[in-house]
């Protein structure tokens, strides 16, 4: 049943990902190459709805990709799925606050653990950058990128790093070149 | 108690439809709704459950939801919380992504997708640039980093299996004090 296997597949994301913001984009990545539930590209989408709504961008994403997946309802039970297991941690940690924090095993589990996550995200972004910039079956280098899809990327890229607005912000401007500039 | 409960729920639907990106953006506004207008919760307190989120699995505002609502009234009191900081979340996105399906056949909305899609990309470029600093300190975190980088991207290995095994080297490859260890 679909709902279920959405509730379970979302519970483990809720496992597994760690740090904030786009912490669960490499796993949606996965499961949509897993199930074929969604694509890529609607994925990026999904981003950008999602840093341009309110909300945790997580919880934002697992909503529109439950949605997508399996209508209203599979939103609702793909969000319930990611925040399950943190209701469990949460309330078990409560109990030993202290102890866990000052744990050196976990301590040491999250060395390793932050640059893992951080691998992830620029692996799926690497994915994202394929499919917004790189032709599909280029036969030369110089036909290898679409060129106003990446000059509008970098001129973008250094827009936020030179600006701290809103991602809406960005996201609207490449809305307006795409339908101005026909992508 | 069933007034707390409520309470608790709309709260953090407040929470949830006003804050924007979740995570830390949300700091400012529990502090004005949990301590200026509720005295609820310290502000160590919070800082103290940011930490914990951070570094437990899981969405970090959900987390923090969860600690308040159970540092409040209890299980009931953490899902009340949680519940209500994702009920936003739930109506706008299901109402978007509905408008988005059905209009998605509409040639100037797939060339506006196209180029939201640019600008995403370069979004999450410079989110990856901006956690990079935070998270990868040295050598050994930069190996850890490149090689999660490489077997995700190219081999398409499992997300879950790279985050076990980076925990695993975590523990391997910082030994000795923790604290000390990660800084060199």
């Amino acid at each position: 049943m679909i709902y279920l296997e959405l509730y379970w597949e979302f519970f483990k994301i809720g496992l597994f990902a760690v740090g904030g913001g786009l912490a669960t984009l490499p796993f949606l990545y996965a499961l949509s190459a897993t199930t074929g539930w969604f694509t890529p590209a609607q994925l990026a989408d999904m981003i950008a709805v999602s840093e341009s709504t309110p909300g945790a961008i997580g919880i934002n994403m697992a909503t529109f990709a439950g949605f997508t997946t399996a209508g209203v309802f599979g939103g609702v039970v793909a969000t319930l799925g990611l925040i399950t297991p943190s209701l469990f941690i949460i309330v078990f940690i409560a109990r030993g606050l202290e102890a866990f924090r000052e744990n050196t095993l976990v301590q040491r589990g999250f060395l390793g653990l932050r640059p893992a996550a951080v691998g992830l995200i620029a692996a799926a972004g690497l994915g994202i950058m394929q499919l917004a910039l790189v032709r599909p079956g280029a036969e030369s280098w110089t036909q290898f990128l679409y060129l106003p899809q990446t000059g509008v990327f970098v001129v973008l890229f250094w827009a936020i790093r030179k600006f701290s607005i809103h991602p809406v912000v960005f996201i609207l401007i490449g809305a307006v070149a795409g339908v101005v500039l026909g992508f | 108690m069933t007034k707390t409960l409520f309470n608790l729920l709309w709260t953090f639907t407040k929470i949830g439809s006003v804050s924007f990106g979740g995570g830390y953006a949300m700091l400012p506004l529990l502090e004005r709704e949990l301590i200026d207008k509720r005295s609820w919760v310290t502000k160590e307190q919070i800082l103290d459950y940011y930490a914990i989120g951070q570094s437990t699995p899981g969405i970090i505002a959900v987390n923090v939801s969860t600690f308040i609502g159970w540092q409040r009234a209890g299980w009931v009191g953490a899902l009340a919380a949680t519940l209500g900081f994702v009920l936003p979340s739930l109506v706008i996105i299901t109402i978007l992504a509905g408008v988005l399906t059905w209009s998605g056949d509409v040639p100037t909305v797939q060339h506006a997708l196209a180029g939201v899609r640019v600008a995403v990309a370069a979004l999450v470029l410079s989110t990856v640039i901006k956690f990079y600093t935070g998270a990868v300190k040295n050598k050994r975190g930069l190996g850890i980093f490149a090689l999660t980088l490489g077997l995700s991207f190219f081999l398409g290995l499992s997300p879950f299996l790279l985050v076990l095994g980076g925990g695993f080297f975590g523990l391997i490859l910082f030994s000795g004090p923790a604290g000390e260890e990660g800084k060199k």
